[in-house]
């Protein structure tokens, strides 16, 4: 099988692995650069579990291959926060019970962060719509849809101390 | 599930992907925002030998406005277009339509090009531009062709531009002042594929309805525009009971099959009623603007 030479920079690191063209991005992510905080569910595009952001703008990582991401700038969940400094957005799941098997939860922290960037003090429709490509099979969403209310207040309690 | 193997190329401009599918010939496909094509390629409906990669044009990105024409590069993604200036002042219609139109993230990549490439019967946009007289302008070998969307989609999963061909350019006429128009869909979630799908545009002119575009997805397996309905509300008074006749007439036109979201009974209730939505939406807009 023909390889060739990959390069991508992740949440500002390069990583570099000779793949195919057909490797999907969220292979390279969790295989190549061993970042296995990224999530993959369905492989084609209708669970948003494999979420990540190019260029600021969240992406599926399944719906793109690896050699397209070239000359881009990936961030996966692991750019948030680690444990013992959690992101506001993940202690916000943490808090308001945002999960339970935790598969979804790194698409939904990438498309979370996005929104609330775009939209800091959204309603709860507004919240509904935002995370509604993004399916989760434990929380019936209602505690998802609590903590992304909560992170909108901290972080804009967190924008007033700065 | 993975896609089969594929050779790459990266377009480093419109000539060199044409260039590049013109030498290899069938089993090449360009790739875009890769919103539809990668799914069927991850699901083994589609494996292209050669995929050409012309995500990075970023010259063709461009939504504005010149001379009453709305134009749109074909890979502007579907957000860009959405949230453009030049989109809600000339063709408001289309950004009500991409309300329905995916979740955000799908958007984010997904470009209007690609999605009409792709031409999904299932799809909203190649309805939306259908009733909008868009025209699609497609670069080969031997120069550009402009094909109206009428002549543009010619089935499911069909359209006019050959393997060696690339759509460049969408242009959207804008829509008139004071015309009225809705967009309909249901679907199981918000952002998935309509179930069925209904849009309409008209104007009223001395108390008459004019220049009405009516078409409907999911109510056969093509899109389509509706003259047979359009044709009944031309040059006819808005009233009530005929706005339900032409409902009555889209039902009567429509051929939907079952399939696992709906049955073909549940599909034509949609269109009975989604059609006399969007006509009464549209009739009430124009009122709004004082044209009555």
């Amino acid at each position: 099988m023909r390889t060739q030479k990959v390069e991508l920079t992740i949440n500002g690191t390069t990583y570099s692995g000779h793949v195919e063209p057909r490797m999907l991005l969220s292979d390279f992510i969790r295989q190549v650069a061993r970042l296995t905080g990224t999530h993959v569910g369905c492989e084609h595009g209708v669970c948003g579990a494999c979420t990540v952001q190019i260029d600021g703008k969240t992406a599926r990582s399944c719906l793109t291959f690896a050699v397209q991401a070239e000359g881009h700038d990936i961030r996966t969940v692991e750019a948030l926060g680690k444990q013992g400094a959690l992101h506001p957005i993940q202690e916000a799941f943490w808090e308001k019970h945002g999960l339970q098997c935790g598969y979804c939860t790194p698409g939904m922290l990438m498309r979370a962060e996005e929104f609330l960037a775009s939209n800091p003090t959204p309603s709860r429709e507004d919240i509904i719509e935002a995370i509604s490509g993004n399916l989760c099979r434990c929380t019936g969403y209602q505690t998802i849809v609590d903590a992304i209310e909560h992170a909108a207040t901290l972080l804009k309690s967190q924008t007033a101390e700065a | 599930m993975k896609p089969w193997p594929f050779e790459y190329h990266r377009a480093n401009s419109i000539e060199d992907a044409i260039a590049t599918l013109g030498r290899h010939g069938e089993g090449a496909r360009l790739l875009a925002g890769g919103q539809s094509l990668i799914p069927m390629m991850n699901l083994g409906l589609a494996t292209p030998d050669l995929v050409v990669d012309v995500g990075n044009l970023s010259d063709l990105a461009y939504v504005l406005v010149e001379d009453g024409v709305l134009r749109i590069g074909a890979l502007a993604t579907h957000n860009t277009i959405m949230e453009a200036d030049a989109s809600a002042s000339a063709c408001p219609m289309l950004v009500v339509a991409y309300h329905s139109v995916a979740h955000h993230t799908i958007r984010n990549r997904g470009t209007l090009g690609g999605n009409i490439c792709h031409a999904d019967p299932a799809s909203e946009m190649p309805l939306v531009l259908t009733l909008l007289d868009a025209s699609m302008v497609i670069r080969g070998a031997r120069g550009e062709r402009v094909v109206a969307a009428g002549n543009f989609f010619i089935d499911a999963f069909e359209t006019e531009v050959e393997p060696a061909e690339m759509l460049t350019e969408i242009r959207i006429p804008a829509q008139a002042a004071g015309e009225g128009y809705a967009f309909e869909e249901m679907s199981q979630r918000k952002g998935d594929f309509a179930i069925v799908s209904a849009g309409c545009r008209l104007s009223i002119r001395k108390g008459q309805m004019t220049n009405v575009r009516f078409g409907l997805t999911g109510a056969g397996a093509q899109t389509r525009r509706m003259s047979v309905v359009e044709a009944k509300l031309e040059g006819a008074g808005p009233d009530d009971r005929l706005l339900a006749e032409a409902a009555e007439l889209a039902v009567v036109n429509s051929d939907p099959s079952d399939d696992i979201h709906a049955d073909a009974a549940y599909r034509l209730d949609l269109v009975r009623t989604m059609s006399r939505r969007v006509l009464a939406a549209a009739v009430r807009m124009t009122a709004k603007q004082g044209a009555l």
